[in-house]
C-alpha cells in the first residue's frame, strides 16, 4: 500500500446503535476524496456486515470493544475491523455464501457475500477464543 | 426507521418501510410488520422499499423471515420500488425473484 494521506482509528462497545455509527463513520472519513454515491453506499455497506458480525457473532452474549482503522491513500480505502471475541473455527466455510450458524435469528449468511463483492478485497485472520480481523480495500474513482 | 402499514385491497397489505434497516432496526421492523400479518391475516404482503435510504444483509434476513411467516399461512410475499443499492443485495440471495410479485 502506498503512503497514507489520512488515517482514523477508532473504537466502540459492540452495541447495535453503533453499526451505524461505523457506517457514518466512514463515510465521514472518505468525503475528502468526493467519492461517487454508489461506491459510498458499497463501502458502507461493507463495514455495516464485519460490525455487525462482531456485535453478532464475536460478542454473542457479551460485549467488547471493536476496533476500526482505515487508512486512505490516492485513490485507494484501506480498512481494518478487528473484535477480540470467540473467533473463526474454520474461515473458509464461514465465508461461503449463505452459510450461517444464527439461522434462527433471521441471519442470511451472506455478510462475507456482501464485503466480498462490494469491496476490492478481503482478508479474514481468525483465531478461536482470541477474535477476528477483517481487512479491505476499494479503490475510490472520484467524481469528475 | 418506521414501517407504515396500508390496506393494499384485495387480501393485500402493503408495508411501506422508511429508514435504515440494519441489524438494530431489524428486530423493531419485524415486530411491526408481524403484528399487521397477525392483525390483518393478509394473503399478501407487498414490502415497499422506496422509503429506504441503507439496507444490509440483515434486510434479507427481515424478508426471508416474512417469506416463511406468509408462507406457513398459504400467502405470498413481494417486494416493490427497491432502490439499485438494495436490489444488488437482494440479488446476491437470488431474492430478485421476489421482485414485483414476479
Ligand atoms: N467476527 C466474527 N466472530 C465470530 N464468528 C464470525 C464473525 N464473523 C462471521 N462469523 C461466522 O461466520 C458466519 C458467516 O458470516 P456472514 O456474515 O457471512 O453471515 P451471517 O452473519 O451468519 O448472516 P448475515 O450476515 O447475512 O446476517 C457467521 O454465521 C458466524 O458463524
Ligand atoms: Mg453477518
Amino acid at each position: 500500500m502506498k503512503k497514507p494521506q489520512n488515517e482514523m482509528k477508532m473504537s466502540f462497545l459492540s452495541l447495535s446503535e453503533n453499526e451505524r455509527l461505523a457506517r457514518v463513520a466512514i463515510g465521514g472519513f472518505v468525503s475528502s476524496k468526493n467519492p461517487r454515491i454508489d461506491e459510498l453506499t458499497d463501502l458502507k455497506t461493507a463495514v455495516s456486515e464485519a460490525v455487525t458480525n462482531c456485535i453478532v457473532h464475536a460478542y454473542r452474549d457479551t460485549v467488547g470493544v471493536i476496533e476500526m482503522t482505515a487508512r486512505l491513500t490516492d485513490d485507494c480505502v484501506y480498512i481494518k475491523i478487528r473484535d477480540r471475541g470467540c473467533g473463526i473455527e474454520d474461515v473458509k466455510k464461514a465465508m461461503e455464501p449463505l452459510y450461517t450458524t444464527l439461522p434462527d435469528e433471521e441471519r442470511s449468511g451472506l455478510g462475507f457475500s456482501v464485503m466480498e463483492s462490494f469491496t476490492d478485497s478481503i482478508a479474514v485472520k481468525s483465531r478461536l477464543g482470541y477474535g477476528t480481523t477483517v481487512v479491505m480495500t476499494k479503490k475510490l474513482r472520484s467524481k469528475i | 426507521m418506521a414501517v407504515y402499514i396500508a390496506d393494499g385491497g384485495e387480501g393485500t397489505i402493503v408495508a411501506k418501510i422508511t429508514g435504515e434497516i440494519d441489524h438494530h432496526t431489524a428486530r423493531w421492523l419485524r415486530m411491526d410488520i408481524d403484528t399487521a400479518i397477525q392483525d390483518r391475516n393478509p394473503k399478501k404482503l407487498l414490502i415497499d422499499f422506496s422509503g429506504v435510504s441503507f439496507m444490509d444483509s440483515s434486510g434479507v434476513g427481515l424478508v426471508m423471515g416474512r417469506y416463511k411467516n406468509m408462507k406457513e399461512r398459504g400467502g405470498k410475499v413481494a417486494l416493490t420500488n427497491m432502490p439499485d443499492y438494495i436490489e444488488k443485495v437482494m440479488n446476491l440471495a437470488g431474492m430478485d425473484r421476489l421482485l414485483n410479485g414476479r
